[in-house]
């Protein structure tokens, strides 16, 4: 078994896992980290979205071995201590989440759309998260959250 | 005091902290030591004999600890999936109701039927031992299609099931309907199908089932709306192991709209595979699983007949219904097209005569069963796509045509010609704010711009109600239902006055934790910080049903308002003592018991303190501790109603139709809170949209599902989807304690036929006339071109 070492919310990781691991699989099985999750297995739901070196990547998508030396950050990564990320503390606001399950994934990916666009318009966060299903909320209160939370991220509050 | 987080306001919930940082605790996150895995063999075939099962190979492969068959339930005694409601035909005879193995025997009926399940060390292992298992299949014929089943000569599902025949029910009264037709100046008529849709709750189901030998006690960790009933129907029939020895943790659950309520083979079988095994064992659908295994909804094929008089008004309504039951009678399948649909059938109109017949028909498919809406939104998609045609073929009106028909506010309670009374509504009322903040004033205006644009806008609309919190149990089970549809609630005060609530529904996404709170921070005027809200484990919930038909806050809620009600007044006895007063002169308010009309109180904390400390106590009336149980079984169903208004825009060229505003005004009743509330009517919203455009669960003739991947079923995304304008206009429920109707569905019942109504609406000018659900590109380009040809000729 091939052994890996990465970066994972900052600290640094050393796993043993087969060749045809997924990233989300040593994420969730082997670093115990299950605020990641995996609601389908054809690349379109974006429960299981990641940061691989700051970019926003579907975790089931990628073999873990391809994350060799890499900085992943999950959703377990994102808050200061008590202090929610603004990202997060804007789905709170705003109602953003029901059942959670989608939630990690979409804060993520919002994360990563805030820091390409620090202002983006409805239609443009509707386009961005088309590769986040949610099947509560309608997308509605999402939309709110992340551009308020793009907002608070850059500098906005 | 009154309480800023108590009834109406809208709190930040609380139970979001560990959603965000993601420290949710879903099924599949739960790992036991020791923990084995679970692959299920399921059959590639709608209908097939299973002639042998060969494991050997299976069995010698790495990591694997057994290969278990129908054989091995059969030998264990394990009983087959129980229906949870018994349906009567016309004449009396009860449903047919086949058998339901855990695990196939002699045949399966559906792709997806399992045949054999692998435990292994991991899940890897699990996997590719599965692969190895080898079933001697011998297909027979199979039908898929509702449409195909109902034909004469069609193969059968069930050889006791002659012609696929399930059950042949009726409700109303077919001569007074006739007698209506009879006298009608107008008679509308409509074909329609029910589009078959899959829930795709996010979370997949899961279950991880552990049998602890040395106590011989089992715990089943599942994906449930409601564990009570999962573990009463696992003691009561299939596991058969009595309560005190079972316990069902519901843990986060990601979503169910309906098909987490029902009791699936695989928790039977991770708990009975544990006691073989000696080993924790886990199973987690993976999406394409889901697609094939967890209850559909919908899927009716009905003929509808609208009797009008001369003005317009509706004389009588005749309905004839095909409803698909699946190969298997799934919890509730049999209640769902009959007494969540067909008692639906009056709408929110004055309708003097009904008579409706439902025929329930089985496929060799996964079972059908409630989802979203369960019934409500078929009843209101025949009636409004009905309704609109009406006023289309009449040239009336469509809002004026609605608002002659609609019970006036002054007619409730309204008994319907099909069983149910609605106790109160202010049907006009919502129809009038709806417009109002729709500004269908301007519609002309913005019709011209479309069309200025190249596009065809349409205006689509429909008046619905609803049916929730279904009750009362002795009514329900008059009508077959095999349970009790109260709801239980425990309210625990801590010595230091804080307070620990046990619910028996169960929160996956509607936000009890929060809700709830502040239903106790109103009522014992406490911060909802010093509340927790525990639910989905049944060792330490005294009971309960779960949460399902938009129950949750009118039952549920109400069990806790009558818990609370019990503590307020032993309170009362305690604060007299404390007061040196008669408990007839205590009252309670803003968490005080005050000595009427003076300025001697006992805070509440004081109260709950000195019932845990009883040094200065009534000791020989009351005894110590505070806490309470209670049980509420509401008097009647709630009834939630609205109007809905769409907006589309059709891109002629594509077909491709944008929805371009959706405005909504509904009376759920009192609302605990607004931000929550908007947010159950967003999410049904998507679904009914999503119904009504993009998705559908397509099978083939021959059983195959065809599109069980997100590759195939369109899911709708936040680009398919505007914002949405949401709107409430408040009658209070009469029959509560609370006030309250329910808000869960609402979304997912009246939208999809004012969806395809403005879609028919944009269409019009071009000649089309009908569509079904989904309104897909492909389909709306056909539609116009075929119209376009038509015209043409
Ligand atoms: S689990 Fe990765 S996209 Fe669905
Ligand atoms: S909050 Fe449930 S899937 Fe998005």
């Amino acid at each position: 078994m091939p052994k890996l070492t990465l970066s994972v919310n900052g600290q640094p990781r050393t796993i043993d896992c087969a060749n045809a691991t997924l990233l989300v699989e040593a994420i969730r099985e082997h670093l115990g980290l299950t605020g990641t999750h995996v609601g389908c297995d054809s690349s379109q739901c974006g429960a299981c979205t990641v940061h691989v070196d700051g970019r926003s990547v579907k975790s089931c998508t990628m073999l873990a071995v391809e994350a060799e030396g890499a900085a992943i950050t999950t959703i377990e990564g994102l808050a200061t201590g008590n202090d929610l990320h603004p990202m997060q503390a804007a789905f709170k606001e705003h109602h953003g989440l029901q059942c959670g399950f989608c939630t990690p994934g979409m804060v993520m990916s919002a994360c990563d759309l805030a820091a390409r666009n620090p202002a983006p318009s409805e239609g443009e966060v509707r386009h961005w998260l088309e590769g986040n299903l949610c099947r509560c909320t309608g997308y509605h209160n999402i939309v709110k959250a992340v551009r308020a939370g793009a907002g608070d991220m850059n500098g906005g509050k | 005091m009154g309480n800023a987080q108590g009834i109406g306001a809208a709190v930040k919930r609380k139970e979001d902290r560990r959603f965000l940082v993601g420290r949710g605790q879903y099924t599949d996150d739960v790992t036991l030591p020791n923990q084995s895995y679970a692959v299920f063999v399921r059959s590639p075939y709608g209908h097939a004999k299973v002639n042998g099962v060969e494991a050997k190979a299976a069995l010698a492969a790495p990591g694997v600890l057994a290969v278990l068959t129908g054989a091995d339930v059969a030998a264990d005694g394990l009983g087959g999936i129980p229906c949870g409601w018994l349906v009567k035909s016309k004449d009396g005879s009860p449903m047919v109701e086949p058998p339901h193995p855990a695990l196939a025997q002699g045949k399966v009926r559906h792709v997806g039927d399992p045949v054999a399940m692998v435990i292994a060390s991991t899940k890897a292992a699990a996997k590719a031992a599965a692969a190895l298992v080898e079933v001697d299949y011998e297909p027979l014929p199979a039908v898929g299609l509702l449409a195909n089943a109902i034909a004469p000569g069609a193969p059968q599902v069930w050889d006791e099931a002659p012609g696929n025949v399930c059950f042949d029910w009726h409700i109303g009264d077919p001569a007074t309907t006739d007698a209506a037709f009879a006298k009608a100046a107008h008679v509308v008529e409509l074909d329609l199908v029910n589009n078959r849709v899959a829930p795709n709750p996010m979370e997949p189901r899961a279950a991880n089932g552990n049998f602890d030998g040395a106590n011989d006690q089992y715990t089943l960790y599942t994906t449930s709306q409601n564990p009570h009933l999962t573990r009463l129907l696992l003691a009561a029939f299939t596991l058969k192991v009595p309560e005190h020895k079972l316990r069902v943790i519901a843990p986060d659950v990601g979503g169910g709209f309906g098909s987490k309520i029902f009791h699936y083979a695989e928790e039977l079988l991770v708990l009975w595979a544990s006691r073989r095994v000696g080993r924790p064992v886990k199973w987690t659908s993976d999406r394409m699983e889901a697609f094939l295994t967890d209850a559909h909804g919908r899927d009716h094929i009905s003929n509808a007949k609208l009797a009008l008089d001369a003005n317009g008004k509706f004389l009588g309504l005749r309905v004839h219904t095909y409803a698909a039951m699946g190969a298997y009678l799934s919890t509730f399948a049999p209640a769902v097209p009959t007494y969540l649909y067909a008692t639906l059938l009056s709408g929110p109109y004055d309708f003097p005569a009904i008579y409706a017949e439902v025929k329930a028909i089985f496929t060799n498919t996964v079972a059908v069963d409630a989802y979203r809406g369960a019934g409500r939104p078929e009843a209101t998609y025949l009636l409004e796509r009905l309704v609109e045609k009406a006023a289309r073929q009449l040239g009336m009106d469509r809002v004026e045509l609605r608002r002659k028909n609609l019970i006036r506010a002054d007619q409730f309670p309204y008994q319907t010609q099909v069983a149910l009374q609605y106790d109160i509504g202010d049907y006009q009322a919502t129809l009038d704010l709806a417009l109002e903040q729709a500004d269908y004033a301007g519609y002309a205006a913005r019709a011209a711009a479309s069309k200025a644009k190249g596009k065809l806008r349409g205006f689509g609309m429909s008046t619905y109600i609803e049916a929730c919190g279904i009750a009362p149990s002795a009514l329900v089970g008059a009508l077959g239902a095999r349970a009790g549809l109260y709801e239980a609630a425990n309210v625990r005060i801590h010595p230091t006055g804080s307070v620990t609530v046990f619910t028996g529904t169960h929160s996956h996404g509607q936000g009890h934790e929060t809700t709830f709170a502040q239903l106790i921070a109103d009522r014992l005027g406490v911060s909802t910080d010093q509340v927790e809200v525990v639910h989905g484990d049944t060792d330490r919930i005294p009971f309960g049903m779960g949460t399902y038909g938009s129950r949750s806050a009118s039952v549920g809620g109400s069990a806790i308002v009558k818990a609370l009600d019990k503590i307020v007044d032993k309170g009362k006895k305690i604060a007299a003592h404390l007061l040196e007063a008669s408990v007839a002169d205590i009252e309670f308010k803003d968490g005080q018991y005050r000595v009427v009309g003076t300025d001697r109180v006992k805070a509440f904390g004081e109260v709950a303190f000195a019932a845990y400390v009883p040094h200065n106590y009534p000791i020989e009336t009351v005894e110590p501790g505070l806490e309470e149980s209670a049980f509420y079984d509401p008097k009647n169903f709630t009834f939630p109603g609205g109007t809905h208004l769409v907006e589309v825009e059709i891109d002629p060229d594509t077909g491709v139709v944008e929805v371009a505003s959706v405005t909504i005004a509904d009376d759920v009743g009192v609302i605990i809170n607004p931000m929550i509330v908007d947010g159950q009517a967003h999410g049904g919203l998507a679904q009914g949209i999503g119904q009504a455009l993009l998705e559908e669960a397509v099978y083939d003739a021959e059983g195959q599902l065809t599109n069980g991947t997100y590759m195939g079923y369109c899911m709708p995304r936040a680009a398919d989807l505007p914002n949405f304008k949401v709107g409430n206009h408040v009658t209070a429920c009469t029959h509560n304690p609370l006030g309250i109707k329910g808000v869960g569905e609402v979304g997912a019942i009246g939208v999809p036929p004012a969806v395809i109504n403005a879609v028919l609406d944009a269409l019009a000018p071009l000649g089309v006339t009908d569509i079904s659900m989904p309104a897909t590109p492909e389909k709306v380009w056909r539609a116009i071109q075929a119209a376009r040809a038509g015209k043409g000729a």
